[in-house]
């Protein structure tokens, strides 16, 4: 495709809603007991139900509701108090029933948001239409068999949450946000492991073009199968892209299905809108339907984990760190939890963040561990800070010596371990002053120069000082000390 | 509704079915007279009447997260019309579903 001219691209807004469908972490499926579990041997994890065998009738699982709500809460939405489940039929082979349990005029939740950070780097809000409980299909393989399609059921009736956005995002940068935010989300949340590979996460992505200062938004394409926040975002920028040239050759969009070739990075027709599907949506009257009591929204709610956001404004506005380390801290749940813990044991926020950025992700990086399994406590870090603060240990001793011998021996406290070790650092005056007067009695001629005006030479008494000592004179006392030597 | 053949035609491209012209005739006068008989329930004024959607008052009928059932790889296939040791085998679709 011809590459169209910066400034042809510039005099058209993208207009973007994102369709996200989440796997639930449950143990069950949505409407029958079989397994949920990703990995298994094709057609192991099935029941009659999922096969759509005549005579059985589907249960719902409870945890589905409890999940649904949790989400619904994050995102500031609406909970629907009374709803019922509806048939969406089609006919294909990864759906043995020939509908999916959906629901349809009565989401659970309505109007809720989520904010991301725009190119700009200031505050988006993003509107929530919905969010609705569904049953995802099975799973179709066209390429194993030259004249079969193979279908594996293990992923039929599992439960999804379908979270709809409002057609308000308007850049690229805002589509990745609003994904990699969602993605957060579900994982703050445990309602969803958040594996694009693995398919537990996908994402349809309805991607229109306007003039800018249009009132009304273009014709739209809905592109699908994208497997990485990364390819989200090329999807859509090619399909904006596409949809550009059109416009600009005087042609007009169909409306329709377009799915997303990773590997071209381009997106071709998978229906227009004449084959588009007639579902033909109606009641369940297998499933009873659900009312929501104040209760159910309360035992939920207590149980809530702090969120992302939430965080985030707490550590820049409370704890006083930059945008750059909250958002390096929030990333990942259970990295934000041992800094919160971390935090409750020490006031020293900034050293805390710098000791879980650096030191520590270091060595969950290059051992492969997760924090879960990290070995030393947020307690025994905070007691490592505090001796640090206190001038016990200079902060080269502390990652150097200290931190690696508190990895080898849990449970031991940092103090503990400078102690044995010898490690501590002398801040006695008058024994430092004696080492200071040896290291300047080595250099007659350099202490003349620096009474000369070679202040630089400070750094060199400081060498001699640090190792006579055996490393172990506190650095500022030291320095100090130095000065009044020379001063002299 | 207009029972005509492009109506058939669209049910039958949605039931995936397929139909000869002496069927599709058979096909129409059937559905004219379920539709007449639809239609004769539609004179009853039902205005301000709520859809009654479940026969059943009971509402949250729910079940515990936890597995109860599975049935077995070979279970599972037993009943297909074709399979291998692994999957269910359709004809080959190209494009489309979900």
């Amino acid at each position: 495709m011809i590459e169209e001219r910066k400034e042809i691209l510039d005099k058209y807004q993208l207009v973007v809603g994102l369709e996200v469908h989440a796997q639930q972490l449950t143990k069950s499926k949505a409407y029958a007991g079989d397994k949920n579990e990703y990995g298994s041997l094709p057609n192991s994890n099935t029941s009659p139900l999922t096969l759509g065998h005549p005579g059985t009738l589907p249960r719902f699982n409870r945890k589905v509701v409890d999940y649904a709500i949790r989400i619904g809460l994050a995102t500031g939405c609406e909970l629907t108090r009374e709803m019922n489940f509806a048939r969406k039929n089609y006919f294909y082979a990864d759906l043995p029933k020939g509908y999916q349990i959906t629901q349809d005029t009565t989401p659970i939740c309505t109007g809720g948001e989520v904010y991301v950070k725009d190119e700009n780097g200031q505050d988006k809000r993003i509107g929530i239409t919905r969010i609705h409980i569904e049953e995802d299909a099975g799973k179709s393989i066209h390429d194993q068999d030259p004249y079969n399609t193979l279908v594996d059921l293990n992923r039929a009736g599992v439960p999804l949450l379908e979270i709809v956005s409002e057609p308000d995002i308007r850049s690229l940068e805002e589509a990745y946000n609003y994904l990699a935010e969602i993605r957060r989300l579900v994982r703050y949340l445990d309602i969803c492991d958040g594996n694009m590979e693995e398919g537990s996460l996908r994402c349809d992505a309805n991607v229109s073009v306007m003039l800018k200062g249009a009132t009304e938004f273009g014709n739209r394409c809905e592109v699908k199968n994208m497997n990485s926040l990364r390819n989200v975002q090329r999807a859509i920028e090619h399909e904006m892209k596409r949809q550009i040239h059109i416009l600009e050759n005087g042609g007009k969009i169909d409306q329709e299905t377009r799915s997303f070739d990773a590997i071209t990075g381009t997106t071709f027709t998978l229906r227009s809108k004449e084959d588009a599907h007639d579902y033909r949506y109606f009641p369940e009257p297998d499933l009873q339907p659900l009312v929501l009591h104040d209760q159910d929204i309360e035992t939920v709610k207590k149980a809530m984990p702090p969120l992302p956001r939430e965080l985030y404004n707490k550590y820049t506005e409370k704890l006083g760190l930059s945008e750059y380390d909250a958002n390096v801290l929030i990333d990942s749940k259970p990295i934000a939890l041992y800094f919160e813990e971390l935090t409750a044991h020490t006031k020293n926020y900034k050293a805390a963040a710098n000791w879980v950025m650096g030191e520590i992700k270091s060595y969950l990086n290059q051992t492969a561990t997760s924090i879960e399994k990290f070995p030393i406590k947020p307690t025994e870090m905070a007691g490592l800070i505090a001796i640090i603060d206190e001038d016990l240990i200079s902060n080269s001793i502390a990652t150097q010596q200290v931190f690696p011998k508190m990895l080898e021996n849990p449970g031991r406290s940092a103090k503990e371990i400078a102690e044995s070790e010898n490690l501590l650092q002398q801040s006695d005056d008058t024994w430092l002053k004696g080492i200071a007067e040896e290291a300047l009695a080595a250099f007659p001629d350099k202490v003349q120069a620096y009474k000369n005006g070679n202040k630089g030479l400070l750094g060199l008494f400081m060498g001699e000082i640090m190792k006579k000592s055996d490393r172990k004179a506190n650095p500022k006392m030291a320095s100090e000390i130095l000065r009044k030597l020379l001063e002299e | 509704m207009n029972v005509d053949d492009k109506l058939i035609d669209r049910l039958s491209n949605l039931s995936k079915l397929e139909f000869g012209t002496e069927e599709k005739e058979r096909i129409k006068s059937d559905l004219v007279k379920m539709l007449d008989f639809v239609a004769a329930l539609q004179e009853v004024d039902t205005d301000g009447v709520e859809p009654l959607i479940y026969v059943n008052p009971e509402v949250n009928v729910y079940r515990a997260d936890e597995v109860t059932e599975s049935l077995d790889q070979k279970e599972a296939l037993k009943n297909a019309p074709d399979h291998d040791s692994f999957y269910f085998k359709v004809p080959k679709v190209v494009s489309g579903g979900e």
